[in-house]
């Protein structure tokens, strides 16, 4: 196993050894089935899809994935275990990658765990399983991509509730930064580019399309450049700060 | 050998070490002396490539440990000041993790594990929390995770911070058990650790190299080096006496025991025997009589003062 998988390891063991995984995944379960029943109407729409389960997950994640990502380095950094870690024969990347793909896997697991619902469609009705099967890793990964502006903002602090607040905030712009409501605000003589790449840049962009079963490879080809470029500005941010 | 060439670190504008270069051997432990804030811990974090230097350049066994750091830091053991482990893992846990990421495969985990767990002795918190030990064991802790691949290099930040005498011991033992074929670097603040363990002491202050030698070589800078201790009995009237004696440099009475004197020796050489006849002579009612060897401390806080005043003009 490389040091990647063992550092993956122990991430993904510690937090299945405080209560933190399961508070996560019980709390996630919990709110996705209000958003999902109460406020989406699940039942009200009589239409066999998960639209209206995957159109909360960006809200839900917005206050969800800062919570496990706060910790990833600003605790590292607070007990000190940071220099411990760096001094061991082990590359920055690996730390950086180790760390992000444990809270990913964790965040997939709970993901995974909200499988019922996806029953209870079938059972009801005759969903396109494929569109599913695309919201789901669509979800996914934009969670990935949440928890990497969470990874760099946990990289620069040493005090986690910084990083949560750091985080909400950041993901919050980029959530919105397609949605109609903020678009329509930029005055008219701003160039259509300009407001194309903001749009572009913006989670909804992409999420909803993914959602509606508009499988673009364009879409995770975004999320994915999206958590690297995260990942290598946390790595950086590491690298400076570590110091102090 | 660990080469250190004019190694510079700046933060902003603060010179944590300025222009430091030593060479230590194979079989040397060498005791990093130094008041608070003098850079030993910046020093050991570059050593051990936690922190890059601003200028200058740290070899381990000729890999520098900025350009080729995996395979100097594979050669080094490090622990670093507090001793940080990750709280939430068993001792176990916590050493397999570490064996994992020094290379160890299969069946050499256990055994290696074992190996230090025996060494160190931790059988008793071998599946306790890390976050639960006493400070002591979460040091051992610390020495466990730095010696487990036998490392050439081994690199501790105050390794006895905090321990009870008898922990101390232990770790001062242990030390001196490993230390034949590697390089041992210690920091600490306890002037005694240097004498007990260390075959080289080096102080810095402000950064720079202040003193270098063996803990002998230093002592015998001191003022105290063969300078002769004696408490009397009862009243006698010593100053009189030796006031005359060739290479008697000068008398000290002790301020909280009238009855103890301390016969400092002119240029360090020895008066043991002039002073030990006239004591003879002159009937001193004796209750005890020593030569010193000098004083580390003494050493220690000349140096760096007058280092401290350097920089204040």
């Amino acid at each position: 196993m490389s040091n990647l998988g063992i550092i993956f390891k122990r991430e993904l063991y510690s937090y299945f050894a405080t209560p933190l995984a399961y508070v996560f995944i019980v709390i996630f379960l919990i709110t996705n089935g209000i958003f999902t029943f109460d406020l989406g109407g699940f039942f009200l729409r009589g239409q066999a899809d998960l639209l209206p389960f995957f159109g909360f997950h960006p809200w839900l994640y917005l206050f969800m994935v800062p919570a496990i990502a706060m910790t990833l380095w600003a605790d590292e950094r607070k007990t000190g275990t940071i220099e411990l870690l760096l001094t061991l024969p082990v590359r920055l990347v690996d730390a950086v990658l180790g760390k992000f793909l444990a809270a990913w896997v964790l965040t997939g697991i709970a993901l995974t765990l909200t499988f019922p619902i996806w029953v209870t469609v079938n059972y009801l009705g005759d969903p396109d399983n494929g569109v599913i099967v695309a919201a789901y890793l669509g979800s996914w990964f934009m969670a990935g991509g949440f928890l990497a502006i969470g990874s760099c903002m946990s990289a620069c602090t040493k005090n986690s509730v910084i990083a949560f607040i750091l985080t909400v905030a950041i993901c919050f712009l980029f959530v919105i930064m397609g949605s109609p409501i903020l678009l329509n605000t930029f005055p008219s003589w701003v160039p259509q580019w300009l407001v194309d790449a903001f749009s572009a840049m913006g989670f909804l962009t992409h999420f909803d399309s993914i959602a509606k079963g508009v499988l673009d490879i364009r879409d995770f080809l975004f999320f994915s450049v999206f958590i690297g470029g995260w990942l290598l500005a946390s790595a950086i941010v590491i690298e400076m700060k570590k110091a102090n | 050998m660990i080469e250190i060439s004019h190694l510079t670190k700046k933060f902003d504008q603060f010179v944590a070490i300025d222009d430091l270069s030593v060479s230590i051997r194979e079989g040397e432990v060498l005791g990093f002396l130094g008041p608070n804030g003098a850079g030993k811990s910046t020093t050991m974090k570059v050593i051990t490539g936690f922190l890059s230097p601003s200028s200058g350049r740290v070899t381990i066994d000729g890999h520098d440990i900025s350009t080729a750091a995996l395979e100097a830091k594979r050669l080094i053991g490090y622990l670093p000041e507090g001793a940080p482990s990750y709280g939430d893992m068993t001792t176990l846990e916590f050493l397999r993790f570490i064996a994992q990421v020094r290379g160890f495969r299969g069946v050499e985990i256990e055994q290696k594990v074992d190996q230090v767990i025996n060494e160190v002795a931790l059988q008793t918190v071998r599946d306790q929390s890390i976050e639960t030990l006493s400070k002591g064991f979460k040091r051992r802790v610390g020495l466990a995770q730095a010696i487990m691949h036998d490392p050439k290099v081994l690199i501790l930040d105050e390794p006895t911070d905090g321990l009870d005498p008898n922990q101390k011991h232990h770790v001062r033992a242990l030390i001196k058990s490993l230390a034949t074929d590697k390089i041992v670097i210690i920091s600490t603040h306890i002037l005694e650790e240097v004498t007990a363990v260390c075959s080289r002491a080096v102080i810095i202050a402000n950064g720079k190299i202040v003193a270098d030698g063996t803990p002998s070589e230093l002592e015998s800078q001191s003022r105290f080096h063969q300078a002769i201790r004696v408490t009397l009995t009862d009243s006698h009237d010593l100053v009189a006496d030796v006031a005359t004696l060739p290479g008697v440099a000068s008398v000290e009475v002790e301020e909280d025991n009238r009855l103890a004197y301390t016969i400092f020796a002119e240029g360090g050489a020895s008066i043991f025997s002039q002073v030990s006849e006239i004591a003879q002579q002159k009937h001193w009612p004796i209750s005890e009589f020593h030569v010193e060897r000098g004083q580390l401390e003494d050493v220690f806080r000349s140096v760096t003062q007058q280092s401290e005043g350097q920089t204040n003009e």
